[in-house]
């Protein structure tokens, strides 16, 4: 999937992609060259339990328009059980942020494993096109903080 | 105050030209923080790590930023540059500008932007980092080999004569696996048992090997070095200590009608028996779904005729407990079921037969005691047909994406041995490529087309279909560009190979990453092909990737290798990107301990001092040798007391912030 590109938006994406699968996924669409957009900004956690719902509130704040948690499969998680906390942290995060008016389109949870590089393309792509269509994150806006 | 030195590289082209490294560079030093920044061609190049020490020493840098590949590259390689500077190896971050960005962006604006980006993400954690200490655990000198196929025997003796102690655990009653169905090998047709049993027999003799066989691994605990496994000893039902191995009770058993597995459901066996000849043990066990006495409470005959008294219908599964400081998977393969393959009409013809029945057809101690005829009349056969990749190279969803990579050459065998053996016999080999990549494996291809006369066709086979007691294959060959519509007496599938079924529960168990064909991944395609990136678990065989008898059996050498090496450490420095609690913040909750996988987490009293008040609080303590450093607890924990050490609140914090700046 192709991503228009406007001069007006170019998205802030921060993706949290564990150690293990997501980012070794991750890098095996680098050395595969399956190119996906710029706007994604990858940042390595040692497993998607790691994620504090926090650090996500956090980004929509600063002025992220979207952002998505990756970790291993169920079943997968190089910690066992890791990525089930992730899961029930996000479905309760997600819910709580639609309901402040933060869409379930700009915060996704996805299990990329080391060897999904076309996965981890495809996913990022089909983000990057959601937060297009969903537009800048506003709704956050009052809240954002300002640099201190 | 941080002082921190920034180090580009240009990685030759595959950073350089899609990323303005002068420009990353020129950003970096504006950042807060950055005393230093330069590039160069080749960072992870000796001259490269040797800027880096240079600049750590005379810049007195307390922490760098290195812009290159992924941390799963080279993250090492800088730390141990950093440290022989003088500075602690964990004041060392990677900003991933080549996978991450430079690989995967054409537009050269968008990309150097973007690395800058990552440099400033990179910048901001490593400002926040703290020198780390790492501790050491212990390494029972003890391997755990789990599969005894070739690949895992192979393990264990080559582990065993290096002086350690090794255990395979087998789940059918006898080790070794699919190589002992197979009749002869390519490409010198070496008879398979002739060079199989030695090795059964060695690996059961060895005094360095304890073979658990009908025995599966239950439960995996621990970490390299100190693994805790169960073994469920299933319940044989003979006394492994009392039976002679004389096969008496498998002659008298009256239940004769289970399908015989080893056979691969051609013949019969009785419902106590040992799957082949050679088995190791030469001792039954007793099928106790299928057995009589089980069944109905009576019969008891195997019992009666044993001379030993070896025959215990009491006897019950025992779980084995034991300590290693390495696990080999070595689970090997099975062929696909073909139920989605109708079209070659295996399940109602019994003249149409997979490659792995062929080979069990062929073989003097199989259901047909090595002669060639149909399954379905006992006739032998005038011609017959081999259809190639069935299941393998396949684009629809019904096989497998992969070649599995021995069928040409099973194949060539096959017709090669027919037409020595049967020269009567007409043999047609239906094919997408022939590929023999592999020491002597064209010119065995070539002498079964050349002096064998086998006629390969270029094309594949759409439809087989019962024609009386004949077979009708339509085909087409695509060098004559035509149709083939041809009568045979024998079709033989070459069926792609899959993973061990069980193989998804096993690397459940031992956390080691799988793929979506159910392959075990490697650690690293090219430079760690024998490591699962779990620390202490190591891949050997099949169950990595299809492979043949040769590179199995390499590839276990390697396994053993990396597993001696392992076993020959004193002790394992461990990570110390552990979990740590803040006391006076910590108010003895238990949410954290919840939730940790690994049990690290314990509760205890202990005397704080807050703020010049003294006194006895209830608090977390992490045990840093057991604590894997997931960072489970540090979400849960309602006050913030507990944190991760490198992977910290503030330096994830820090990066979110840089990057949405």
């Amino acid at each position: 999937m192709q991503v228009e590109k406007t001069q007006e938006f170019r998205p802030k994406i921060v993706a949290f992609c564990c150690n293990w699968c997501s980012y070794a996924g991750a890098d095996l669409a680098g050395s595969s060259r399956l190119a996906y957009p710029a706007d994604v900004k990858i940042i390595r956690v040692p497993c998607s339990c790691r994620v504090n719902p926090m650090f996500i509130l956090r980004a929509f704040q600063r002025g992220a328009d979207g952002v998505i948690l990756c970790g291993c499969h169920p079943g997968d998680c190089h910690y066992t059980t890791g990525n089930y906390y992730a899961r029930r942290r996000m479905t309760l995060l997600f819910s709580m942020l639609d309901y402040l008016g933060v869409e379930n389109g700009r915060t996704r949870v996805e299990w990329v494993s080391a060897a999904e590089g076309v996965k981890f393309s495809t996913t990022m792509n089909e983000f990057v096109a959601k937060i297009h269509s969903l537009g800048e994150n506003v709704r956050l806006g009052d809240l954002r903080c300002k640099k201190d | 105050m941080q002082r921190i030195g920034v180090f580009v590289c240009h990685c030759g082209t595959n950073i350089a030209a899609t990323v303005d490294v002068a420009r990353v560079v020129e950003a970096a030093a504006k950042e807060p923080g950055v005393v230093h920044a330069e590039d160069y061609q080749y960072m992870c190049s000796e001259a490269g790590q040797l800027k880096i020490r240079e600049a750590i020493k005379e810049k007195n840098l307390t922490g760098i930023v290195v812009c290159s590949c992924s941390p799963r590259m080279h993250e090492n390689t800088f730390r141990q540059a950093a440290e022989r500077a003088g500075i602690n190896p964990y004041m060392v971050e990677i900003a991933n500008i080549r996978e991450h960005c430079s690989w995967i962006h054409k537009d050269i604006e968008e990309a150097t932007e973007k690395a800058v980006i990552l440099a400033r993400a990179a910048i901001a954690k490593v400002t926040l980092n703290a020198p780390l200490q790492s501790g050491t655990s212990r390494v029972v000198k003890r391997a755990l080999v789990i599969g005894g196929g070739i690949a895992g025997i192979q393990t264990a003796l080559d582990i065993a004569d290096a002086g350690y102690e090794v255990d395979i655990v087998e789940k059918t009653p006898s080790i070794g696996g699919r190589m002992s169905q197979l009749d002869k090998t390519f490409p010198t047709l070496d008879c398979s048992a002739c060079i199989l049993t030695p090795k059964m027999v060695e690996a059961a003799a060895h005094e360095k090997i304890t073979i658990y066989t009908y025995s599966e691994v239950e439960k995996v605990s621990g970490f390299v070095g100190d693994f805790q496994v169960d073994i469920r000893k299933k319940a044989r039902s003979v006394d492994m200590s009392k039976c002679t191995g004389c096969g008496v009770c498998q002659e008298k058993c009256p239940s004769k009608k289970t399908p015989n597995e080893f056979n691969r459901g051609l013949n019969t066996r009785s419902a106590i028996y040992t799957p082949f000849a050679q088995a190791i043990p030469n001792v039954p066990v007793i099928d106790r779904e299928n057995c009589i006495k089980f069944k109905t409470g009576k019969c008891g005959v195997c019992s009666k005729v044993c001379q030993a008294g070896a025959i215990d219908y009491e006897q019950k599964d025992e779980i084995v407990t034991q300590n290693y400081g390495a696990i080999v998977v070595a689970t090997g393969f099975d062929t696909i079921k073909l139920d989605k393959f109708d079209e070659y009409s295996y399940s109602t013809s019994p003249d149409v037969i997979t490659s792995l029945e062929l080979e069990r057809i062929m073989n003097a101690a199989g259901p047909t005691k090595g002669h060639l005829e149909r399954m379905s009349d006992h006739k032998p056969p005038k011609s017959m047909v081999f259809i190639q990749c069935v299941g393998s190279r396949c684009a629809d969803k019904r096989g497998k994406s992969y070649c599995s990579k021995i069928c040409c050459m099973y194949t060539a065998k096959h017709a090669m041995l027919i037409r020595d053996k049967y020269p009567g016999v007409e043999v047609t080999v239906f094919y997408i490529d022939v590929r023999t990549p592999g020491k002597n494996f064209d010119e065995f291809y070539r002498r079964a087309v050349e002096e064998y006369g086998v006629n390969y066709i270029k094309g594949q086979v759409g439809k087989v279909a019962e024609k009386g007691d004949k077979l009708l294959v339509q085909g087409v060959d695509l060098i004559d560009n035509k149709r083939i519509l041809m009568e045979t007496d024998m079709v033989v599938l070459a069926t792609a190979i899959e993973p061990n079924p069980d193989v998804r529960k096993i690397a459940t168990m031992l956390t080691a990453s799988i793929d979506t064909n159910n392959f075990l991944t490697e650690s690293h395609a090219k430079l760690r092909p024998v490591e699962s990136p779990t620390a202490g678990i190591f891949l050997s065989g099949v169950c990595q990737g299809p492979k043949d008898i040769p590179e199995t059996v390499a590839q276990a050498g390697a396994a053993a290798v990396k597993v001696v090496g392992l076993l020959a450490k004193d002790h394992l420095v461990t990570n110390p990107c552990v979990a740590k609690s803040d006391e006076l913040l910590c108010n003895g909750c238990s949410s954290c301990e919840k939730v940790c996988p690994y049990g690290a987490i314990s509760y205890e009293e202990r005397e704080v001092n807050d703020h010049g008040i003294r006194e006895t609080r209830r608090v977390a303590n992490v045990n840093s040798a057991l604590c894997q450093g997931c960072g489970a607890c540090t979400v849960a924990c309602p006050s913030g007391a507990m944190d991760l050490q490198g992977f910290s609140n503030r330096q994830i914090l820090a990066e979110v912030d840089a990057i949405c700046k």
